[in-house]
């Protein structure tokens, strides 16, 4: 058992998101920052989709009651073990009694804890995900709070590894960020599209987990802001008649009425969700072709190149 | 009829029919959606269709945008009516005659010019059908609205609907699924939870549905309400 002492603003337990829902207004939930989130549970030997941990910005700290590993990745944290510093990105092993905790993040957001066996609530819609709004999934549709405790699935101690120090993320600077124009691109006046390409947008601290809210030069609609509403995909870039874009998450609105310039692509979403209040980012336009080609790069770098064994 | 594909990133494309709202375009948009179901398409993830679009999800590491685009074409010609199976017809049972649940029904009859029996009688009278579900979980978009029950939505939206409520605002009807802010006017309340999370099937309605209501009393709305908690109540649904 896992048990929660402090969890810090947001925690809650998600795996890799529900699918097929959609067309039901249920939203995949799931991890932010996906790429984080599949390393933390393949450090610890988990398959990619074992439900895991998000914290947000602080924590959580919590104690074991059995022998198990964990993994700490995302958002740059002090990570202690009964006070004492322990470095993120690697197989950590607990015995019964430890108490892990991790601090105020440095750079990122979201940050990922996982276990071995991964966590055992019961799956609601085919995913333990929890979606906050609906309260739906996770432990009881919320997040988490003091004195929760969670079951594991019991497996084997894995072999320990890290992630190699090179392919850690950096979470810090001004990230370009790469989409796809469109599907309602041809809404926008030229001067729009170029505000949106060219200037940086600085993250507003309403953001969450649902959308993430830009402040920066206004991308202009050249006829009215609102469209028949459709579905919003996920990284949708939506800009109301404020001119602001928001950036359309795991937690989103499944369908929508303000237009939508451009799309994230899916391997930036995550590098989108770590970029804290007041940090800013940068767009660049690719096509559906380039993005394709990016992505199964991403997918390669995944499978190669990372994995460091520890002696 | 012209269709367009635009790209929605990399993982989604979006198969948009004319720029208009009908039950002729959305019917075509729901065949679709069920062509590309039995016929497993590859690599197609996901559909989302809502009034005159389908935003299809793929797997790019297993078919590519040109190829998806020209699978989903290849369908179009057969995506109308005659492949859709035979819709279902659920009843929502909705107590209008309490003023603690359709708190706006008095109001919105003086501002139709109407008795509040006579606007009972033409809502609850109608045939309505469910273009989509979307926005919030379990939250139907409708037609088939009395053209004499057109209303301009509320000038002050409401903070705070009760899950339940059925409202009209424009030429629409919506039955709010969860707890949300709104413009509707309320008319009544439906004791069936359109979205329960607790439920092994959390959504209770269907793109493509066919939804009448039924007018109850308040004592039935309780009778009702206590066997839905009780998970006692199957909705009738034909």
């Amino acid at each position: 058992m896992i048990g929660i002492l402090d969890p810090g603003p947001q925690t809650t337990v998600q795996d890799l998101g529900r699918s097929g829902q959609l067309r039901y207004g249920v939203p995949p939930s799931g991890p932010v920052d996906r790429l984080a989130f599949v390393l933390a549970n393949r450090l610890v030997g988990n398959p990619d989709g074992a439900a895991a941990l998000e914290g947000t910005l602080l924590g959580p700290r919590f104690e074991v009651d059995a022998p198990c590993a964990v993994a700490v990745t995302g958002a740059e944290t002090p990570v202690t073990i009964n006070g004492r510093e322990t470095p993120a990105w690697t197989t950590l092993t607990l015995k019964p009694g430890d108490v892990v905790k991790l601090g105020p993040a440095r750079s990122g957001v979201r940050s990922y804890v996982a276990f071995s066996g991964g966590l055992d609530v019961p799956p609601v819609m085919g995913s333990r995900s929890t979606y906050l709004r609906g309260r739906l999934g996770g432990l009881e549709g919320r997040a988490l709070r003091r004195e929760d405790r969670l079951r594991l699935f019991a497996v084997p101690p894995p072999r320990p590894w890290r992630v190699a120090p090179r392919a850690v993320p950096a979470y810090g600077g001004e990230p370009t960020i790469r989409i796809v124009l469109g599907p309602q691109a041809d809404r926008f006046t030229r001067a729009g599209i170029g505000a949106l390409l060219g200037g940086a947008y600085a993250m507003l601290p309403q953001s969450d987990r649902m959308g993430a809210r830009l402040s920066g030069e206004r991308v202009t609609h050249a006829r009215g802001h609102d469209i028949i509403s459709d579905g919003i995909a996920l990284g949708s870039i939506q800009i109301p008649g404020d001119g602001l874009p928001i950036v359309l998450l795991v937690d989103r609105q499944t369908t929508g009425g303000y237009t939508k310039v451009a799309t994230v692509c899916s391997f930036d979403i995550g590098r989108v969700g770590q970029v804290r209040p007041g940090q800013s980012l940068r767009f660049r336009a690719v096509t559906v072709d380039e993005a394709h080609r990016l992505l199964y790069l991403a997918d390669a770098a995944l499978e190669t190149g990372l994995r460091e064994e520890i002696a | 009829m012209s269709v367009r594909f635009l790209p929605a990133g990399d993982l989604a494309v979006l198969v948009e029919f004319d720029e208009e709202i009908s039950v002729e375009v959305n019917t075509r948009v729901r065949a679709l959606e069920f062509l590309i179901q039995q016929k497993g398409l590859t690599g197609v993830v996901e559909t989302v269709p809502t009034f005159r679009s389908l935003l299809v999800y793929y797997d790019p590491r297993a078919v590519g945008y040109d190829a998806v685009c020209a699978s989903i074409t290849e369908l179009l010609p057969q995506a109308g009516t005659a492949v859709l199976p035979p819709s279902r017809l659920v009843e929502l049972p909705c107590c209008y005659d309490d003023p603690a649940l359709g708190f706006e029904l008095q109001a919105a009859a003086a501002r139709l010019g109407i008795s509040t029996a006579e606007l009972v009688k033409l809502h609850s009278g109608a045939e309505y059908l469910v273009y989509f579900i979307g926005f919030t979980p379990g939250l139907p978009y409708m037609t088939g609205m009395p053209e004499r029950l057109t209303i301009p939505r509320l000038e002050t939206p409401r903070t705070k609907t009760p899950a339940g409520s059925v409202g009209i605002g424009g030429t629409q009807c919506c039955v709010y699924s969860v707890e949300s802010p709104g413009g509707f006017w309320v008319l009544g309340r439906t004791p069936l939870r359109l979205y329960d999370p607790e439920s092994p099937e959390p959504v209770l309605l269907r793109p493509g549905d066919r939804v009448s209501f039924r007018a109850i009393d308040r004592g039935e709305y309780d009778t009702i309400a206590a066997r839905v908690a009780a998970r006692a109540y199957a909705p009738v649904i034909t």
